[in-house]
C-alpha cells in the first residue's frame, strides 16, 4: 500500500478567543512517520483533528494526494483515526469493532472474515476476537483500535496520543510495535505526542509546535542536536522534571527572567526563563542530567542557587558517562550524567551509598510546561 | 473482605409484605365464586376466567393495550429527543429540576389544570376563537386523544431521566470514531448510540407503559366511551358491578402482560447472539 502526500496549507483555527492554530503550512510526505510534537494546548490535536475532518479550520486548505479535502466529511476521507481513548464500541466483540468498517459498506462476509482475521493478526490479537471490550487490556484495546482504524485501508493513519493512556512498559513496547506496523503497511503516519522520547524513537520527521505554531520541523536528530528556539531545546532531551509554584520572577535583561520557584519534591530553586511568568503559577520544570554537578564536598559547589545533598543510590557505568541516581534527603530521586575522566586509573569518583551534593546554576533549568490550572 | 450479604434480609421482608402478599391474595381472589355484596365466597371457581374471554371485554382489552403502546411510542421518541437536548446543553441541572418540578404537585390537580386548558371554554378554545382559527370551540376533552395527551404529559418525566442518564454517560468520541470509519452521521446514532443507549430507552418505555396500561384516573376524567380501560374496568367492578374475583382476573391480567414486557425487553442482547458465530480462533 502506498500512503498519501499530505499538505497542511495555511491553516488556522480559533475557538472563541483561542488561538489554537495559526497560519500553520507543513508538508508530510508520502509514506512518512510524521510526529507532531508539543505541550498541551500546542494545537497538535487540533491539527490532526482537521486533517481527520472533525473539525474545519477558519482558513486554509489540507490536501491529500493534491486533492484539496476541506469540504469532505470524515467518512468520505482516505484517513483513519486511533483515539487517545481508543473509542472501542462497548456493545460489540473485538472481531466486531474491527468488522465495523466493512459491514457498514456491505462486504462480502467471507472478506470480512478474511480481512479481520488479517489485521487482528497484524496486532498480535486472533485470540481474544470474540471478547468484548471490557474484558480486555487498555494496550489490547489500543491494538483493537489500530486494528480498526487499518481495516479500511486508509492512505493516512492519524494517531492521537494514542499511547498516553498506557503505563511506561506497555508504551515501549506497542511503539516498538507501531514501527513495524509502519513498516509493513507502508502508509502514511501522522502521531501526535507531547512525548519526545516517543516521538525521537520511531518518527522520520518530527514537528515540534507550541502556541498553534511549528517552531521547527526536521528530522530526530536535527531537532535534538540543533534546536532553533529555546523552547524547543528545552522540551527535547533526556531530563529530570519537577513540580513547582512561582514564587517570584524578577526581570534580569532583556530576554531573562530569574524565578523563584517552590517545589514540592525539590524545596526552593532557582531557574532563570525566556519569559515572564507570575507568582502563583503552577509550572512543569526541567533540568537535564548532563547538567548538574555533582561531588563529594559541599565546598566544591557553585556559590548560591539550587545546591541538595543526598545518597547515591544506583551509580551505572555506561561506557562515555557515568548515569547516578541520588536519592534527596527528602525522597526525590534525581538523573544525573557525569562525564568520566580517569577511571581506569583511579576507579570511579562516586560509589554506591555515597553521601553527595549536588547543585546547577539557575541557568541550566528550564521551565517547561505550564501545567492547567 | 466481609460479606455484608446477609443484612440485606430487611428487604425481603418488605418486599414479601407489600408484593408479594397482596399478589397472593389477587390470585386467590381471581379463582374465587363472587359474593352477593362483594367480597368473593371461598368457593373454587373459574367463573372469573370464563368472562375475561366474552367480546366486550377483549375489546376494552385491546383498545387498553393499543391506547398503551400508542402514549408510549410518543412519550419514548419525546423522550429521546429531550433527554439528548439536555444531555448536550450546558444547562443541565436547570432543565433536570424544570423536569423534576411537575411531582411537587398532586397528579389529580394536574389533570384538572389540563382540563380547564382543554375544555369547550377553556384556555386553548379561546385563544383559538380570538386568533379566528376557529369559529366554534372544539371538543377537545372526554375522547381517546385527550388521554393519550395527558398520558405523554404524565409519564414523559419518567420516560426522560433513564434515558438523559444513558446519553450523559455515553461517550461522544464514539460518534467520532464511527464518522472516522466510513459512517454516515445517521449510521453512527443508529450502530452505535442506539444500542449503547438500550438500556435506558428500554427502562423508559417500562416505565411508560406499565403505568399507561394499568391507567385509571386519566381516562376517569378526561376520557370518554372511546377509552374507557382495563384501570376503570377494575375499579368499575369492585365497587359497581361487585364482581371481585373478575376485578383479581384482570389485575392478574396486567400484572402478567407487564411482567411479560419487563421480560422481553430485558432479554438476551441481541449481539451476544450475533458475536457468538464468529468464536473461532479461540
Amino acid at each position: 500500500m502506498i500512503g498519501s502526500e499530505v499538505i497542511v496549507d495555511h491553516v488556522s483555527k480559533s475557538f472563541d478567543t483561542f488561538c489554537a492554530l495559526g497560519d500553520v503550512s507543513l508538508k508530510i510526505r508520502q509514506g512518512e512517520f510524521f510526529s507532531l510534537l508539543g505541550p498541551s494546548g500546542c494545537g497538535k490535536t487540533t491539527l490532526l483533528r482537521i486533517i481527520a475532518g472533525f473539525e474545519s479550520p477558519d482558513s486554509g486548505n489540507i490536501l491529500l494526494d493534491n486533492e484539496n479535502v476541506v469540504a469532505l466529511s470524515p467518512d468520505k476521507r482516505r484517513c483513519n483515526t486511533v483515539f487517545q481513548s481508543y473509542a472501542l464500541f462497548p456493545h460489540l466483540s473485538i472481531y466486531e469493532n474491527v468488522a465495523f468498517p466493512l459491514r457498514l459498506k456491505k462486504v462480502k462476509e467471507s472478506v470480512i472474515d478474511e480481512k479481520v482475521q488479517y489485521y487482528l493478526n497484524l496486532v498480535q490479537l486472533n485470540s481474544q476476537m470474540s471478547k468484548m471490550p471490557n474484558q480486555i487490556s487498555g494496550g489490547q484495546k489500543q491494538r483493537v483500535a489500530i486494528a480498526r482504524a487499518l481495516i479500511n485501508e486508509p492512505k493516512v493513519l492519524l494517531l492521537d496520543e494514542p499511547l498516553s493512556a498506557l503505563d511506561a512498559k506497555l508504551r515501549t513496547n506497542l511503539l516498538r510495535e507501531l514501527d513495524r506496523i509502519h513498516d509493513q503497511i507502508g502508509i502514511t503516519f501522522i502521531y501526535v505526542t507531547h512525548d519526545q522520547t516517543e516521538a525521537l524513537s520511531v518518527s522520520d520527521r518530527i514537528a515540534v509546535m507550541n502556541h498553534g505554531k511549528i517552531l521547527q520541523v526536521g528530522e530526530p536528530y536535527e531537532i535534538y542536536e540543533s534546536p532553533s528556539t529555546g523552547f524547543v531545546a528545552n522540551f527535547i532531551g533526556e531530563t529530570n522534571s519537577f513540580t513547582a509554584v512561582v514564587e517570584e520572577c524578577e526581570k534580569l535583561n532583556e530576554t531573562n527572567y530569574l524565578c523563584t520557584l517552590m517545589s514540592k519534591q525539590l524545596g526552593k530553586i532557582q531557574i532563570t526563563d525566556y519569559e515572564e511568568t507570575k507568582p502563583g503559577q503552577k509550572v512543569s520544570i526541567s533540568v537535564r542530567p548532563e547538567k548538574i554537578n555533582i561531588s563529594l564536598d559541599e565546598k566544591n559547589q557553585f556559590p548560591g542557587t539550587n545546591i541538595f545533598s543526598g545518597i547515591v543510590e544506583e551509580p551505572v557505568y555506561a561506557g562515555f558517562q557515568s548515569k547516578l541516581f541520588v536519592r534527596l534527603d527528602n525522597g526525590t530521586l534525581i538523573k544525573i550524567y557525569q562525564q568520566h575522566k580517569k577511571y581506569l586509573e583511579d576507579g570511579p569518583e562516586i560509589n554506591y551509598q555515597d553521601r553527595v551534593y549536588i547543585s546547577w546554576t539557575a541557568e541550566d533549568g528550564y521551565i517547561i510546561e505550564d501545567i492547567e490550572n | 473482605m466481609k460479606n455484608y450479604k446477609h443484612l440485606t434480609f430487611p428487604m425481603s421482608i418488605f418486599l414479601s409484605i407489600f408484593f408479594l402478599l397482596p399478589l397472593i391474595f389477587v390470585i386467590f381472589y381471581s379463582f374465587m365464586e363472587k359474593g352477593l355484596y362483594g367480597g368473593v365466597v371461598n368457593v373454587f371457581s373459574f367463573d372469573a376466567y370464563k368472562q375475561i374471554f366474552q367480546r366486550s371485554y377483549q375489546i376494552i382489552t385491546l383498545r387498553t393495550l393499543l391506547i398503551a403502546l400508542e402514549a408510549t411510542v410518543i412519550t419514548v421518541v419525546l423522550a429521546l429527543i429531550c433527554a439528548y437536548a439536555i444531555a448536550q446543553s450546558h444547562h443541565q441541572t436547570l432543565f433536570l429540576s424544570l423536569i423534576v418540578l411537575p411531582f411537587l404537585t398532586n397528579s389529580l390537580i394536574r389533570i384538572f389544570a389540563w382540563m380547564s386548558i382543554l375544555s369547550t371554554d377553556g384556555m386553548l378554545n379561546n385563544l383559538l376563537l380570538k386568533i379566528g382559527i376557529i369559529s366554534n370551540p372544539l371538543s377537545l376533552l372526554y375522547n381517546r386523544n385527550a388521554v393519550i395527551l395527558i398520558m405523554v404529559y404524565m409519564y414523559l418525566p419518567y420516560a426522560i431521566l433513564p434515558i438523559f442518564s444513558a446519553i450523559d454517560s455515553f461517550d461522544f468520541s464514539l460518534l467520532e470514531a464511527s464518522r472516522d470509519l466510513g459512517a454516515t452521521k445517521f449510521q453512527g446514532i443508529r450502530k452505535v448510540l442506539f444500542p449503547s443507549i438500550k438500556n435506558g430507552i428500554n427502562t423508559s418505555i417500562l416505565f411508560t407503559f406499565i403505568p399507561a396500561f394499568g391507567a385509571y384516573t386519566i381516562s376517569l376524567l378526561v376520557g370518554g366511551k372511546d377509552s374507557y380501560l382495563l384501570g376503570n374496568l377494575i375499579v368499575d367492578q369492585i365497587t359497581k358491578t361487585r364482581n371481585w374475583p373478575l376485578a383479581a382476573a384482570f389485575s392478574l391480567l396486567l400484572t402478567l402482560v407487564s411482567i411479560v414486557g419487563i421480560l422481553y425487553i430485558y432479554r438476551r442482547p441481541s449481539y451476544a447472539k450475533k458475536s457468538k458465530k464468529y468464536q473461532k480462533g479461540k
